[in-house]
């Protein structure tokens, strides 16, 4: 049967048919549907939304060398964060496969840095497969298991945007049980403990292992020749590969569906069919590098080919034909129109919370979330982002090095999943190293960004089973955090003042947000006392004040006039009322009472 | 409309965050892949979901490679939202067919007084393309129907006069399939209501 299926849920296809037992995941774009999907529709795998990529990483080794195939999926920047068991299980190699799934995100689309992850697989000696469409994510997902078992090593399966969000065909087949028996071998000792005697040991057999997977790729029936021109041929993986089938199909190609090793005969034997190589492929010059170094001449890689930003068919087209390509004519220049960047949803918590840290003047660290969007204007609110869980070593960090100075200036604001994701380790930090930061615990009861996951300060599992829930304060305190308090950002006033106190406090402190889960959040809807807000036109007198706040129900109409008491005005505005959600943000900003409770 | 020479058609969705664009374009899969296509559809997540603008690119034929439409290469144009439209009329190349919702939603900048919304979208867009566009007011037909939530599938209705060869039954199945039983009554009504205004 055909079902046309998006590339992440053919991955999690391909993952049940291969008869995976355990998979795990911490969510990210473009990667979060492969275990959504996998907790939706296949109950034979136990499935979880782990704390962080290095913690599912980790579960899924363990349930790897317990005989069962595991996966674990992730975006790009989650395999930074699960390089250390990465590297390591590259030496120790598995028993049942262990399949790895990374998510590029080739022109940042919603992720902090764009990295070619084939590095990855070099760097960690570590094959890597890399499908281009759904079927082959299918396929591609089974292979890698039959690899990382024949090997006895984790393998690397990429996805990338286009590939991970793209819909097509896939044929559907049932599900095999793999061949490894459950159970643990004590007597494996000197192959999993990587202390330094039986580290050196392994480390051998990783170059062995290499030679042997070199050879294999060689014979690997992915790695696929088309000779169509005898002049020109493309050297090309991925989604990269059909982009350029699709404007020069008349080229020949070498189609590589394992990008690490590479197929060093096949490569040789593409040179000796084809006059003029070129190499397409998206981001680093990985392959050009490497067949360079074989010996190779290539006649347009990276020259022409942009080694940022993702490619497309029309940007393959103009860097092979250059000067020959013709654009489409312009008939509207798309930068004279206003552009449509995401924004917090009308009444979010996270607004609240920024608009008093604004007002406060507050140096803002922040992370990634939601409420990363509190850096754009009007709010303006957010100084820093970089990683998840950087905010609060930041804030830490630019503490001691300012010293009494910072004090009532520096705060870290981090979302509840991203605070247990990698917050927890710099909080301790803080109080070991007897710190004197605030960290704001903004806590929207939900992974927000990707998509509603669970996480364990939710009380709920990926399967909506009830669960042991964290509490952050308790928390905070084991880990010897003192002054722990609440507030409720809805709370302009005191949300202020609390937040002010502890900013000026010569100790360290954390703040929980309460009563402030996402508004989308249906299982936990915050109720506001009016649900909605609207302007007295009479009264409004036209300041802009409650644009500040940049809630998407509240918009600016321009038009003279004058308030009932006389004062003039170059406009007003108004509240869309399907929007609004009467979070009552934009009445306590008013500073002349023209914002009222609608009527029910 | 639909090529017998095995090339590729290429449809390009636009729209803003929670139109049900990805919807849309899930119908078109459906259908397409029903009619004995090869189909490919890709589409940007993450932030969209907070109110950005939402794109899907759209390709059935014989054999269909990229996931990408090139650049200056769309065929039809579905988009449920003005601007979303406008910001997209250079992809559409000569000749191209165009199905517009007649509603403006305000991007920040906008709403903020920074930036004007553009004004004549319709009359831009019949400058270049003339009687191909056509304009739909999914919004009053959904919501005479009692739900505003079904525009993007008044606009399908509307759209699916280009293919004439596919069979109403087709559309009524791939939207039963993909939606809850309890919204098929609605939907339908939806559909062919949209089908009838244009
Ligand atoms: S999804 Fe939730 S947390 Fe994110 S901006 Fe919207 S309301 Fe806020
Ligand atoms: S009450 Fe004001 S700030 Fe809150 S959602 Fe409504 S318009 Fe926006």
């Amino acid at each position: 049967m055909k079902k046309v299926l998006q590339g992440n849920s053919a991955i999690a296809r391909g993952a049940w048919e291969a008869g995976v037992k355990v998979a795990c995941a911490y969510p990210g774009t473009p990667s979060t549907e492969i275990l959504q999907e996998i907790a939706d529709s296949y109950p034979e795998i136990y499935v979880e939304w782990s704390t962080n990529e290095k913690v599912a990483l980790e579960v899924a080794s363990g349930a790897a060398i317990a005989g069962a195939r595991a996966m674990a999926s992730m975006k790009h920047v989650g395999l930074n964060v699960a390089s250390d068991p990465f590297m390591t299980l590259a030496y120790t190699g598995i028993k049942a496969g262990l399949v790895i799934v990374v998510c590029d995100d080739p022109n940042l689309h919603s992720s902090q840095n764009e990295q070619d992850s084939r590095n990855w697989a070099r760097f960690g000696k570590v094959p890597m497969l890399e499908p281009c469409d759904a079927q082959e994510c299918k396929d591609f997902t089974k292979i890698a298991f039959e690899i990382s078992e024949r090997f006895d090593t984790p393998v690397l399966l990429k996805g990338e945007t286009r590939v991970s969000h793209s819909d097509s065909p896939v044929k559907l087949e049932e599900r095999k049980e793999g061949k490894v028996p459950l159970g643990l071998d004590p007597k494996n000792v000197p192959k999993y403990v990587m202390v330094p005697i039986n580290a050196r040991v392994r480390r051998k057999i990783v170059e062995e292992r290499m030679k042997k997977l070199e050879a294999y790729a060689d014979k690997f029936k992915y790695n696929k020749m088309e000779i169509n021109s005898q002049n020109i041929g493309v050297i090309s993986s991925g989604v990269a590969y059909l982009y350029t089938k699709e404007v020069f199909p008349e080229y020949s190609y070498l189609k590589l569906g394992m990008v690490w090793p590479l197929p060093k005969k096949i490569i040789a034997e593409f040179f000796k069919k084809v006059k003029r190589v070129i190499v397409v492929e998206e981001l680093d010059p990985f392959l050009e590098t490497e067949i360079k170094a074989m010996g190779y001449k290539i006649f347009h890689g990276k020259d022409v080919i942009p080694n940022m930003y993702e490619l497309s068919p029309e940007i393959v087209e103009q860097a092979i034909k250059g000067k020959g390509y013709k654009p489409p004519k312009i008939k509207v220049k798309p930068a004279d129109l206003p552009r449509r960047p995401p924004n917090m949803c009308a009444g979010c918590s996270h607004r609240a919370l920024f608009y008093s840290l604004k007002k406060l003047g507050a140096y803002v660290f922040g992370d990634i979330g939601c409420y990363t969007l509190g850096a754009a204007p009007p709010l303006s609110a957010l100084h820093s982002c970089i990683c998840m869980g950087a905010s609060i070593g930041g804030a830490h960090g630019a503490m001691k090095a300012l010293g009494k100075e910072g004090l009532g200036k520096v705060c870290a604001v981090i979302g509840d999943s991203t605070f247990l994701h990698g917050g927890v380790t710099p909080l301790m930090d803080v109080a070991y190293n007897k710190g004197n930061s605030t960290t704001i615990i903004a806590d929207n009861r939900i992974t927000a960004m990707t998509g509603h996951q669970e996480h364990p300060g939710t009380g709920f599992t990926v399967r909506q089973k009830s669960t042991h829930m964290v509490d952050y304060a308790e928390l905070a305190r084991v880990l010897g955090i003192k002054n722990v308090r609440k507030i409720d950002p809805y709370n302009v006033k005191e949300t202020m003042q609390v937040v002010k106190e502890e900013l000026e406090r010569d100790e360290p402190s954390v703040i929980v947000t309460t009563n402030s889960p996402c508004i989308m959040l249906r299982r936990e809807k915050r109720k506001f006392a009016n649900p909605y807000y609207m302007i007295v036109t009479d009264k409004c007198r036209g300041c802009k004040m409650c644009l500040e706040i940049g809630c998407p129900a509240i918009s600016w109409k321009e038009g003279a006039g004058e308030t009932k008491d006389g004062h003039k005005r170059k406009g007003t505005v108004m509240i869309n009322k399907a929007v609004c959600v009467g979070c009552e943000l934009c009445a306590q900003v008013c500073k002349f009472e023209a914002i009222v409770p609608g009527k029910v | 409309m639909m090529k017998k020479n095995g090339k590729v058609t290429n449809i390009f969705l636009s729209g803003v965050g929670g139109q049900g664009t990805i919807l849309a374009s899930n119908i078109l899969t459906e259908v397409f892949l029903d009619a004995g296509y090869d189909v490919k559809k890709s589409e940007v997540h993450g932030m969209a979901q907070r109110g950005g603008d939402v794109t899907t690119h759209f390709r059935f034929g014989k054999k269909v490679y990229s996931p990408l439409i090139k650049y200056g290469d769309v065929d039809f144009l579905l988009s449920f939202e003005l601007l979303e439209a406008l910001r997209y009329i250079n992809w559409v190349k000569d000749g191209g067919k165009i199905v517009i919702n007649k509603q403006e939603i305000f991007p920040p900048a906008v709403n903020l007084g920074l930036a004007q919304y553009p004004q004549d979208v319709e009359k831009i867009f019949k400058k270049y393309f003339k009687e191909d566009v056509c304009m739909v007011n999914g919004q009053e037909i959904a919501t005479k129907l009692g739900n505003v939530q079904a525009a993007n599938v008044v606009l399908i209705g509307a759209f699916s006069n280009f293919f004439p060869e596919i069979k109403e039954e087709k559309w009524i199945k791939a939207i039963k399939g993909l939606l809850k039983e309890k919204l098929h009554e609605l939907n339908i009504k939806a559909f062919k209501e949209g089908r009838k205004a244009l």
